[in-house]
């Protein structure tokens, strides 16, 4: 068991472009963490130079209490679950998962019932002799993790361990990886471009883009508390409503609406200056009648989530969306006011897109 | 298309009586159903013209042998097996097919493992213009083999002092076939997707470990096929060891049947028939091996 901190990490890709820029990131011992952000982002390439498959440019990188920055792959004490799992197609399930023992020399019959004790653990009983083209994308991933949890590494990298299953799959296999995660205390790190599975399963997560990191924090924070416009449009199953807006005598005006400095901002704005005002679909209101507060709005769309409704509003030259209960759908064209729940309000600055406050 | 006699199919039904269609459609149906048959029956017969005529060397190899008085012309045998007794006398015949498979499997040996080794580089390292390198490669190779390249293979052969030896004429014939190998095999091995040696390599594992464990077998077939498609390339190559070789003894199969010819100068025909039959044997026992073992499709001739 360890923990894992960069340093200043960098890694360049010949051309100058880099992939990760100047990461720090202190990853505490047994903690489950996300690595999030959109494609191209520079997360994989991170895992991947924590890994050892990616050569670091600069900085370093320390596992436990040793500095592996520039140690091979093999003696970093690191597993790693691949986005295709990786098995070995001329191989059984059971030489699969024994095949890093294969390579630490350990005897045959000490590997066979190795494998035979995690499979078992992994729910793969009765499917050791079977080849990985047998089996079904949801075995595929227990044997890919099997193989990588057999011999109890330090830190297991997962890359989009998710993303191969379909739909419904996959929210069973996210249950079942925090359990075996949870049940094996190991340090994790995962990969992925879905925001919700980074909510859903990680202590705390690294919002990237660009292979700058942008936020590091537990789901609450990250979700609440976004550091600036980018991750408040990232996170969340619907992006934050973010308008420019500019304070006017104490409050801020959006359109010709005027709503309440966000709490927690008060004395850090000036008058006159440009801001950006964001609300979660979520915390806003829908309302047919006038409210203290609301912005005059016309909707546009209607999108049904099921148990509730997502609508799109215009007002004036601004758009918002607004998460509605499934009894108060308006209909398109319908007039009304939306009604933020000031506490859940959120200010950037319109220049730096940081948060203020 | 073929219409169909029935009213309501002709558009012109309703200036018509509907129940008796037009003397000519009915005509004209006949017709195209005669046609497709005359046609049918044209191209049977073109095929088996062809595919008698590509049929009548593969009847005169199995036939010619056991035959008394074999000739160019096909004839039913007048059955003896005096001609593979006169065969097996000759002190060249035997040991040459024994030289063939020697020389068929030392290059097979250094073709398969610097193909490998070579293939799985080109496809993993990033090497400046790798697939011009790849494309010159395959281009000269069918030169180094080839009949333009016959006086300077010779003079270099002689200058390394290895006239009349094997090492000599498996040198030439690998380095003719390795570019078109390591062009094959890259393919392969670029199929591979890099994850599995990602994989093994996080558990440890060396260069020669993955290839070991991980690539060549994924990549087996594609193995079988060069070594079965070296053998046979070696199998049926003349030029080289003709140049190259001096003594009778050690001259493969495919150059003593030059040698067969009777005292007053003309092709023995008793004995190459028979030695032709032998001669092909064992490639098609490798292709009936391989097929049934790695099920593979072995497309292609045996070219000489």
């Amino acid at each position: 068991m360890a923990g894992i901190t960069a340093t200043q990490l960098v890694k360049e890709y010949p051309g100058g472009v880099r992939g990760v820029d100047e990461i720090d990131v202190e990853i505490t011992d047994g903690e489950f963490f996300a690595l999030l952000g959109p494609s191209g982002c520079g997360k994989t390439t991170l895992l991947r130079s924590i890994a050892g498959l990616e050569a670091i440019t600069s900085g370093t990188l320390v596992i436990g209490d040793r500095d592996v920055t520039n140690a091979e792959p093999g003696v970093r004490g690191v597993a790693m679950v691949f986005q295709d799992y990786a098995l070995f197609p001329h191989m059984d399930v059971g030489d699969n998962i024994a095949y890093p023992m294969r390579i630490k020399r350990v005897k045959r019959d000490e590997r066979r019932s190795t494998a035979e004790r995690v499979g078992d653990g992994l729910s793969l009983q009765g499917l050791i002799e079977r080849r990985p083209g047998q089996l079904s994308g949801g075995q595929q991933q227990r044997v890919a993790l099997a193989r990588a949890v057999a011999t109890t590494p330090d830190v297991l990298l997962l890359d989009e361990p998710l993303s191969n299953l379909d739909a419904r799959l996959r929210l069973e296999a996210r249950t079942f990886l925090k359990e075996l995660q949870r049940d094996l205390g190991v340090t994790t790190v995962f990969v992925t471009h879905d925001q919700a599975e980074a909510l859903a399963l990680a202590d705390r997560i690294a919002v990237m883009r660009a292979g700058k990191l942008q936020q590091i924090g537990t789901p609450r924070e990250v979700f609440q508390r976004p550091n600036n416009t980018f991750v408040a449009g990232f996170i969340g199953s619907t992006p934050m409503n973010l308008v420019p807006a500019t304070v006017e005598g104490g409050s801020i005006a959006i359109g010709d609406a005027r709503v309440p400095v966000p709490v927690g901002t008060e004395g850090l704005v000036r008058d006159g200056q440009a801001v950006i005002w964001g609300i979660r679909p979520e915390y806003l209101r829908w309302s047919p009648t006038e409210q203290p507060g609301g912005i005059p709005a016309v909707v546009s769309v209607v999108e049904n989530l099921g148990a509730s409704v997502l609508i799109a509003v215009h007002a004036g030259e601004l758009k918002f969306q607004v998460v509605v209960p499934e009894d108060q759908e308006p209909a398109p064209g319908d007039r009304g006011w939306i009604v933020p729940q000031a506490p859940k309000t959120l200010l950037f600055d319109a220049e730096s897109t940081q948060r203020i406050g | 298309m073929t219409s169909t006699p029935t009213p309501t199919s002709t558009p012109t039904s309703t200036t018509t009586p509907p129940v008796a269609p037009p003397p000519n459609v009915r005509k004209v149906a006949a017709n195209a159903s005669l046609r497709h048959f005359l046609s049918r029956v044209a191209f049977a017969i073109v095929m088996t013209i062809v595919g008698v005529l590509f049929a009548l060397p593969m009847v005169w190899l199995v036939l010619a042998p056991f035959d008394a008085t074999p000739s160019l012309t096909l004839s039913w045998p007048d059955w003896t097996l005096d001609n593979f007794a006169r065969l097996f006398e000759n002190p060249y015949a035997l040991r040459s097919i024994g030289n063939s498979l020697l020389l068929g499997v030392a290059t097979m040996v250094i073709v398969v493992g610097f193909g490998a080794l070579a293939a799985y580089a080109m496809s993993r390292i990033r090497i400046p213009g790798r697939d011009g390198i790849l494309y010159g490669l395959l281009l000269l190779s069918s030169i180094v083999t080839g009949t333009a390249a016959m006086v300077p293979t010779f003079q270099i052969i002689t200058q390394l002092g290895l006239i009349n030896s094997y090492t000599g004429v498996v040198l030439v014939l690998a380095g003719g076939i390795l570019p078109t190998v390591i062009f094959i095999l890259k393919d392969f091995m670029d199929s591979i997707p890099k994850s599995y040696e990602e994989s093994a390599r996080l558990y440890g594992a060396g260069p020669f470990r993955i290839l070991r464990d991980v690539v060549a077998p994924i990549a087996r077939p594609g193995l079988a096929f060069i070594a079965i498609w070296t053998i046979v390339q070696v199998w049926g190559n003349f030029l080289v060891p003709f140049i190259l070789l001096r003594s009778p003894d050690l001259q493969p199969a495919a150059v003593v049947m030059y040698t067969f010819y009777t005292e007053s100068g003309q092709a023995d025909l008793r004995l190459i028939s028979a030695f032709a039959l032998l001669f092909s044997a064992p490639v098609l026992i490798i292709y009936f091996v391989v097929n049934r073992r790695y099920g593979f499709r072995f497309h292609g001739g045996i070219k000489s």
